[in-house]
């Protein structure tokens, strides 16, 4: 390597901010959609550095199911108050009167009404025109055709079969009004290379991707973790602890952990080159039929 | 990949000092691509188990490959292309190995798929073009390579796969490379390079194979964890496209990209187009500390030693080494819309972090993409690319793509639905005969149509003069408008219809609008063309004294107007000259209020092919040198 190159994650990290400060110079009105987990963590810290010395201008906004770990919310609180940075909680009311939650409706109806419902409410409420998220490629086949700048119509569609060609990193910013783009400035980083960067960069993250002795109730295959008592007293009676981690975050009732004993970086890092589950298959929501993530992002989901 | 032979934390520091490649795969369906790439993500150890497992499943139901795993199943992700089984969109893959992360972009090979494997190379530092050993170089194979060609991949790997299926023979893998090297050479690959392979099997693709001892390279996979691209970008001409102004107090004002070019370093001297103000980099600055150069793709916020008004869009240069400024230029377009162009849309043009309006005048030709040949097309269709001749509401800094991709790429959007219709890629500005004010074709149709009934001599008749342009280009101050004056009276004294066409009233006028700025100093010129040349086809002699500060834009003039009915005389002032006679502009031009006067911030290119050349100090007889010249080649008197 010569000194005019970058390394993979340099170079990932440059592409990155080009995108996040093409949206800001762009976009009347963009969010960055937080979902408190480690692909997130990465891509607020590549906007506090797109922007520095300047605060990052434009908010983040968190979907909240209120099914969250309730560590994620405390580390979300935390890290927008230490950060300095402008935080939305968004979370739909009416589902969350009505008590829908996943162990009495289940995932399918929880998930479409707590986040797919939830998040188009919330961008419609304050008339986002553009929003970051921190999806990759590499995570599941259907976002591997996805573009970086990813047209949504009023609906929030997405149409697979119909997308704008986006060449060199020259991004087609155009919508007309009620229209919006979905960004997705880490779409060209793998697993690795989130962890890679989080360890070169010391990004904090949520303590439950750490291994831990955690109380676990076995459900359908899956380690479910006892959060809170919403959890129908009958399942909290078989808690167990366990030495367990959690790959990917999301509702701690869908959201599946591993027994593991990494608990720094470097060891989920090895865990991770041996293991023989791959990321996504952790969340629940992913066994619901084959290619069900591009059914759901035709319907606005991410 | 395995972990066991190093420790976890030494994994870790080398992994973090790998490079990344980013590829193209193309060739024609059933080729081998995704079997190929599916093989590379599978034996370089990526590929979880449950992945697999999956695979396996699917294999089983709709798989092509029979018992073998079907390896295009990773990839065809979609579920309605994995209904109809081929790949119809670009899909981005990510593999690593010790050394290099890799992206692949697949795409797929029939030719109504040109526009996504002209998506997926875009990025592309490699292209891998594949052949099926059985039926060797394709049409598709000379499209897939013009293609890469055009967008400027440097390095091309012939990946000539199913090798298994001609016995590993070498005859056949020398006969196809004959024939590709031959067709090749048409073109300016920099870098071309034949692998056999069977992608189904596993030969020549990781592990070098002994299945074929009489091939001494490297695997696809050695080649490509091998192959040097870090010096395809261009580290020379400092390209600095400001993306965004970070003010976040009244006192800090950076201004942030990535480099597209060239390096900049701490103390530079730049010029900021389109200013041309000058200034040095005081600092760049990131968020891990302070830089003393950048370099591509680098994104980073650069602050400047003087207070200059800068926009995005704005770029910094080195002052020595400028980019193109103009709004004309030709370009090899690819319309990339399922609606077919219309010329007379005002597109919206993306290029170096700049949006404006944009026309394409002219259609060039056509390139037939399977053949290469050329044709003319009054419009093209999805799919379609050719030349073409684009001008811009304002002036763009470019540099041929052949330079540099970055500030010679650009995507006209269409002005209604918001697509991306068309990509191109630029190849330089217009020679001056090319530019658009000259008379097309159909202008000269038009023009025909509405002649008039009065020939020309018989106005030469009655008039005893033919209408015809005197033209007097000089610096500013140079003493061309007394001369324009004093000649627009003598020859009304002597019976002459003459007009003198006074830059200062048609500026307030007819080009109220228009600035100094070197674009429009141009436009405000064509103008003045045409005012000459409607002027003269009444038989009026008009008489001109504009800067016109370079050969290009007097010729532009002389051709609205009609060559041989233009006369250019050249007022031969020196500067200090200049300076004295109409101090002004320049001493503000000095104190930097004023821009873009030549003689001291634009180039004054003195014209080589002048009638007369003229003193400023002898005006009289300058006077009388013209009019012996108008008599001698008559002008006027005819009689
Ligand atoms: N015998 C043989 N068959 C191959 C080879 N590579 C690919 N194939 C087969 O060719 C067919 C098309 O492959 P696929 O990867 O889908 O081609 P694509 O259309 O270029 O993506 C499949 O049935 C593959 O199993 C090879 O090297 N040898
Ligand atoms: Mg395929």
């Amino acid at each position: 390597m010569n000194e005019y190159s970058l390394t993979n994650l340099r170079e990932l990290e440059a592409e990155a901010i080009h995108i996040i400060r093409e949206v800001a110079a762009e976009f009347e009105n963009p969010v960055m959609l937080y979902s408190i987990g480690k692909d997130s963590s990465v891509m607020v810290r590549l906007a506090e550095k797109a922007f520095y010395p300047g605060k990052v201008p434009f908010p983040l906004m968190h979907i909240d199911s209120k099914w969250k770990f309730k560590e994620m919310i405390e580390f979300r609180d935390n890290y927008a108050k230490e950060n300095n940075w402008d935080l939305i909680v968004h979370y739909n009311q009416e589902g969350f009167e009505s008590g829908v939650g996943p162990f009495t409706h289940g995932s399918k109806v929880h998930t479409d009404i707590m986040k797919t419902q939830a998040l188009l409410q919330g961008l419609n409420k304050y008339k986002f025109d553009a929003a970051f998220g921190g999806a990759r490629r590499d995570e599941e086949k259907s976002r591997a055709k996805e573009r970086i700048f990813s047209f949504r119509d009023r609906y929030h569609q997405w149409d697979p079969k119909n997308q704008r060609p986006e060449l060199w990193n020259i991004y087609n910013a155009k919508v007309h009004k009620g229209e919006s783009i979905r960004v997705f400035p880490i779409s060209n980083w793998t697993e690795l290379d989130i962890w890679q960067y989080i360890r070169l960069e010391n990004i904090p993250i949520v303590p439950l991707y750490y291994a831990k002795e955690r109380p676990i109730v076995e459900m359908d295959g899956s380690l479910i973790m006892v959060d809170d008592e919403r959890m129908p007293q009958e399942l909290r009676d078989k808690a167990k602890m366990r030495k367990v981690r959690f790959r990917t975050l999301g509702c701690y009732p869908l959201t599946g952990a591993i027994d593991s004993d990494a608990d720094t970086i470097e060891k989920i890092v090895e865990e991770m080159m041996t293991v023989t589950v791959s990321e996504r298959t952790t969340r629940v929501i992913d066994f619901d039929q084959e290619a069900s993530m591009e059914q759901k992002k035709r319907e606005g989901y991410f | 990949m395995t972990t066991d032979k190093l420790n976890i934390q030494e994994f870790l520091d080398q992994d973090q000092k790998k490079d990344l490649l980013r590829l193209l795969t193309a060739g024609s369906v059933d080729d081998g691509k995704s079997t190929l790439i599916g093989r590379l993500m599978f034996d370089s150890k990526m590929l979880y188990e449950d992945q697999l497992a999956a695979l396996e499943r699917d294999s089983k139901r709709v798989g092509h490959a029979g018992e073998d795993i079907d390896y295009a199943l990773l990839l065809d992700g979609l579920k309605a292309e994995r209904e109809q089984g081929i790949t119809i969109d670009v899909a981005y893959r990510y593999f690593s190995t010790a050394k290099r992360k890799f992206i692949i972009a697949d795409t797929p090979g029939h030719e109504q798929y040109t526009r996504n494997m002209i998506t997926g190379g875009s990025t592309a530092n490699l292209a891998i073009i594949l052949i099926d050993a059985r039926h060797g170089v394709i049409t598709q194979t000379r499209r897939h390579t013009y293609l890469a060609n055009l967008l400027g991949i440097k390095h091309v790997v012939v990946a000539i796969n199913k090798m298994d299926l001609v016995d590993f023979s070498q005859k056949r893998f020398e006969e196809i490379k004959n024939e590709y090297a031959a067709f090749v050479t048409q073109l300016d690959v920099p870098d071309v390079n034949f692998i056999p392979l069977s992608a189904l099997k596993g030969d020549n693709v990781v592990e070098t194979s002994d299945k074929m001892p009489w091939y001494h390279g490297p695997s696809l996979l050695e080649f490509l964890e091998n192959v040097h691209v870090s010096s395809d970008r261009n580290f020379d001409d400092l390209r600095y496209p400001v993306q965004y102004v970070l003010r976040p107090d009244t006192k800090f004002r950076g201004f942030s990209t990535s480099v597209a070019s060239g390096i900049i370093k701490k103390g530079d001297e730049v010029m900021v187009l389109p200013s041309l103000k000058k200034s040095k980099v005081k600092s760049i600055i990131t968020y891990d500390g302070e830089l003393d150069y950048a370099f591509p793709p680098q994104s980073v916020t650069v602050t400047l030693e003087h207070e200059i008004d800068i926009s995005r869009g704005d770029m910094l240069v080195h002052p020595d080494n400028l980019p193109r400024v103009e709004r004309q230029f030709e370009a090899m377009l690819v319309w990339m819309d399922e609606k077919d162009m219309n010329l007379s849309t005002q597109f919206y043009i993306k290029h170096a972090n700049n949006t404006t309006k944009a026309r394409i005048d002219d259609i060039r030709y056509k390139v037939d993409v399977n053949t290469l040949e050329k044709s003319n097309i009054e419009k093209f269709k999805l799919n379609e690319i050719g030349r073409v001749v684009i001008t811009t509401t304002k002036p763009l800094f470019f540099d041929p793509y052949k330079k540099n991709k970055q500030t010679g790429s650009f995507i006209l959007i269409d002005p209604v639905t918001h697509n991306t219709c068309a990509v191109g890629m630029i190849i330089d500005k217009l020679s001056s005969k090319n530019l658009p004010s000259r008379i097309t074709d159909t202008d000269k149709e038009r023009i025909a149509a509405g002649k008039s009934l009065i020939k020309s001599d018989e106005r030469q008749q009655k008039l005893n003069q033919k209408g015809e342009t005197i033209w007097i280009t000089g610096l500013h101050g140079s003493g061309k408008n007394e001369l324009a004056f004093s000649l627009e009276r003598k020859l009304f004294d002597e019976g002459a219809s003459a007009v003198l066409i006074d830059g200062s009233s048609l500026r307030s006028g007819l080009s109220r609008e228009l600035d100094y700025s070197p674009a429009d100093r141009a436009e405000h010129l064509r103008r003045v063309a045409h005012i000459c040349k409607m002027l003269n086809d009444q038989g009026v002699i008009t008489i001109c004294s504009f800067i016109s500060r370079n050969e290009s834009l007097r010729e532009q003039v002389a051709e609205v107007i009609g060559k041989d009915r233009f006369h250019l005389f050249y007022m031969d002032a020196s500067l200090e000259f200049c300076k004295e006679n109409k101090p002004e502009l320049y001493v503000k031009a000095e104190n930097g209020e004023v821009e873009n006067l030549p003689g001291v911030d634009l180039e004054y290119e003195v014209p080589q092919n002048a009638k007369l050349v003229f003193k400023p100090e002898e005006n009289e007889n300058n006077l009388d040198a013209i009019l012996d010249y108008l008599a001698n080649n008559k002008v006027f008197p005819i009689h």
